[in-house]
C-alpha cells in the first residue's frame, strides 16, 4: 500500500470515491506510516488508531450500500493540539493541560468528520501556540522531515512534519503571527492561514483572539482549496466568524486570472533578505510575468524589514505585533487558574493567590510566562497608552498601508520566511531572534488578511524554499487560484524529502 | 516611552499581577529578557500615530446578539470532569474570606 501515502488528499478523495481504493487500506497505510516515521520526527502527541480504523470500517460500509460519498470520505488528517476534541486529550503542548479532556468538539473537528475525514491524532506544537520552532513543546522535540537535525518551524511544527513526511493526507493548524505558513515553508507543504472570521475559532483553544485563524496544510494548493472549502463558514458559536458565502475554491481553481496584477513589496525585497529566498521570489515573480500578470511594486512601509546596528532583523510590525498578541495571550491565558481545569499545584498552599501563581509557574513553560508577562506589562496601569494603545494605533497604520497596496493589485508576492529551517537550537537561548522567524508573515495577521505559503524548490543545501502571497480580506478564492498558477508553471508542488523515498 | 527601569521590584510587580510565582534567579534571568524584549518594542515609539484611530480588530465587526432562548450548554458533570479538586457540585479552593492575601 506504499502508493496510497504519497497520493494528495483529493486524489484519495477521488480513488475511496470511486472505490479504487478503501478507506481501511488508506487508514491503515496512514497508521503503518506514522508507526515507522514518527519515532524519528516526533510530529504526534497522541494518535487515534482504533477509532480511526472504526471510522474508516464505517465509510467503507456507507459506500458498499451505495451511501452518496462525502467530499473528504476517509481523508487521514491530523489535527494540531489546540484543536478541541471530545475524544482523546487537547494538551496545547502545555504541562498546565497535560490531562485536558475538552467536553467538545471544536467546529473544524465537527466539520471535518461530517465531511468524513478520519482524524489519525493530535499533533505537537510550540506550547499554547507561541513559538516558531515547536521547541517550546512540553511534549517532545518535532523534528524536519528534510533535515531531522532542524526545526520543523512552528507554531503548527507537528502539522508541517505529519503533512511533509506522509503521516497524514492533510492536517490544521492555526496561525497567529505565522504559525501555519513558517512552518509549511520549512517544510516544503502548503499552509493557507484564512481571512480572519472565515473559519470558526471556537474550540481553538485561544491565544491572541484577535490574531488567531485556522487553517489547513497540506502538499498542494487543491489540497487547499478542498479543505478550506469545509471549515470556512459562518458559525453562531464565533461570533466573529462571518456570514458570507463560502465559494466552491476547487472549482475554479484551475482558470488562471486574466489580468492579474502581482505586488512586488518593496520593502520586504532588500539586501536584508536571504539571497536564496530572494532568488525565488524573483523567480516566482517572472513566472507571473511569463503568464502575463503585471507587476507592480508596492509600497508597506510599516511593515518594513531592516538590519539593525547588531545585525538583527527588524520590524515595525514585529514590535506592534508583540505587544497586542501578548495583551491578548495575558487575558486569555488568566483561565488557567488550578481550579476549573488544568494543572494545579500538588503542595500545600496558604492561600488562593498562592493557588493560582504556584499552578501557573509550575504549569505554563518559559516562553509562556515571558509573554503573559509582556502583555500583563503592556496593559497595565501606567504602561497602557505608551505600550497597548500605541501598538493599536501602528495596527491601524500596517492595515491601512495594505487597503492602499490592495487598491493596485489583487494578490503581494512575498517571502514567508527569512531563511530555511534552522538547527534544533540555534534559537532557543535568544527569544528575540526567534521573535524575527515571523517578519514576512506577521503582517497578515495585524491586518487580518489571507495568506498561503508555497513551496518553491529547494535550496543549495537541499532545504525547502518558500514564496507566499497576501490577498485582500475575503480573497482566498483569487489567492488559491493565483497560487496554483505558480505551482503549475514552477513544478514545485508535492516536494518528497530523501528520508520519504 | 523609554526612560522605564525594567528592575526586580518592577518585574515582581508584573509577576503578582499575572499570578505567576517566580524564585530571585528566574525573576533575575526574566528581567533581562525583559528589558531586550521592552527595548525592541520601544521601536514603535519612532512612529507618529497622532490621530490614528486605535485598531483593536482586523474587521469592522459589530455586536452580534443571539435570540433570548435556552439552548444546549454543558451539564454540571462535564464542567467539573476536568476540575483538579471538587466537593460535590463545586470547585474546591482554599480558604478566600478572611485571607490575609
Amino acid at each position: 500500500m506504499s502508493g496510497v501515502i504519497d497520493l494528495s488528499a483529493l486524489e484519495l478523495r477521488d480513488a475511496i470515491t470511486a472505490g479504487e481504493v478503501s478507506a481501511t487500506d488508506a487508514t491503515r497505510a496512514y497508521l503503518d506510516a506514522i508507526e515507522t516515521m514518527d519515532k524519528k520526527l516526533c510530529a504526534y502527541n497522541e494518535t487515534f488508531a482504533e477509532r480511526a480504523m472504526r471510522q474508516a470500517e464505517m465509510i467503507d460500509k456507507a459506500r458498499s450500500v451505495g451511501q452518496p460519498m462525502k467530499p473528504l470520505a476517509g481523508v487521514p488528517v491530523a489535527l494540531k493540539d489546540n484543536i478541541c476534541t471530545s475524544f482523546g486529550l487537547t494538551s496545547c503542548s502545555s504541562k498546565m493541560l497535560e490531562n485536558f479532556h475538552a467536553p467538545y468538539d471544536a467546529t473544524v473537528a465537527g466539520k471535518l468528520a461530517s465531511a468524513g475525514a478520519i482524524v489519525l491524532g493530535k499533533t505537537n506544537m510550540d506550547e499554547f501556540a507561541m513559538g516558531s520552532s515547536t521547541e517550546n513543546s512540553a511534549r517532545q522535540t518535532t523534528r524536519n522531515p528534510w533535515d531531522t537535525s532542524r526545526v520543523p518551524g512552528g507554531s503548527s511544527g507537528g502539522s508541517a512534519a505529519a503533512v511533509a513526511g506522509r503521516m497524514c493526507a492533510m492536517a490544521i493548524g492555526s496561525d497567529t503571527g505565522g504559525s501555519i505558513r513558517q512552518p509549511a515553508a520549512f517544510c516544503g507543504c502548503v499552509g493557507l492561514k484564512p481571512t480572519y472570521g472565515r473559519v470558526s475559532r471556537y474550540g481553538l483553544v485561544a491565544f491572541g483572539s484577535s490574531l488567531d485563524q485556522i487553517g489547513p496544510l497540506t502538499r498542494d494548493v487543491a489540497d487547499a482549496a478542498m479543505m478550506l472549502g469545509v471549515l470556512a463558514g459562518h458559525d453562531g458559536h464565533d461570533s466573529t466568524s462571518v456570514d458570507k458565502p463560502v465559494p466552491d475554491y476547487l472549482a475554479s481553481l484551475d482558470k488562471p486570472i486574466e489580468n492579474l496584477r502581482v505586488g512586488l513589496i518593496k520593502e520586504f525585497h532588500s539586501e536584508s533578505l536571504d539571497a536564496e529566498i530572494r532568488g525565488a521570489v524573483d523567480k516566482a515573480a517572472e513566472i507571473y510575468r511569463d503568464a502575463g500578470a503585471e507587476i507592480i511594486e508596492v509600497s508597506l512601509p510599516h511593515s518594513r524589514v531592516d538590519i539593525d546596528e547588531a545585525g538583527q532583523l527588524s520590524s515595525y510590525a514585529v514590535a506592534c505585533y508583540y505587544l497586542v498578541a501578548t495583551a491578548e495571550a495575558s487575558s486569555n491565558l488568566a483561565r488557567y487558574d488550578g481550579v476549573h481545569y488544568g494543572h494545579r499545584t500538588a503542595e500545600k498552599v496558604g492561600g488562593i493567590v498562592e493557588l493560582y501563581s504556584r499552578s501557573r509557574a509550575e504549569g505554563f513553560g518559559d516562553e509562556v510566562k515571558r509573554r503573559i508577562m509582556l502583555g500583563t506589562y503592556a496593559l497595565s496601569s501606567g504602561y497602557y497608552d505608551a505600550y497597548y494603545l500605541k501598538a493599536l494605533k501602528v495596527r491601524r497604520l500596517i492595515k491601512n498601508d495594505f487597503d492602499a497596496a490592495f487598491e493596485k493589485c489583487d494578490v503581494l508576492l512575498a517571502p514567508t520566511a527569512p531563511e530555511t529551517a534552522f538547527k534544533i537550537g540555534d534559537k532557543t537561548a535568544d527569544p528575540l531572534t526567534m521573535y524575527m522567524s515571523d517578519i514576512y508573515t506577521i503582517s497578515a495577521n495585524l491586518a487580518g488578511i489571507p495568506g498561503i505559503s508555497i513551496p518553491a524548490g529547494l535550496s543549495k543545501s537541499g532545504l525547502p524554499l518558500a514564496v507566499q502571497l497576501l490577498g485582500n480580506v475575503f480573497s482566498e478564492e483569487t489567492l488559491l487560484r493565483a497560487a496554483k498558477m505558480y505551482e503549475k508553471a514552477s513544478g514545485n508542488s508535492r516536494l518528497t524529502p530523501e528520508m520519504m523515498k | 516611552m523609554t526612560e522605564k527601569k525594567i528592575d526586580n521590584e518592577l518585574i515582581r510587580h508584573i509577576a503578582l499581577l499575572a499570578r505567576i510565582e517566580m524564585t530571585d534567579e528566574q525573576a533575575d534571568a526574566l528581567g533581562r529578557q525583559f528589558a531586550d524584549i521592552v527595548a525592541y518594542v520601544d521601536k514603535l515609539s519612532e512612529l507618529d500615530t497622532n490621530g490614528i484611530e486605535p485598531m483593536a480588530h482586523a474587521l469592522d465587526v459589530c455586536n452580534v446578539l443571539a435570540d433570548d432562548v435556552p439552548g444546549e450548554s454543558l451539564s454540571s458533570e462535564q464542567a467539573l470532569a476536568n476540575a483538579p479538586a471538587r466537593d460535590g457540585d463545586f470547585f474546591k479552593v482554599p480558604k478566600v474570606i478572611g485571607d490575609s492575601q
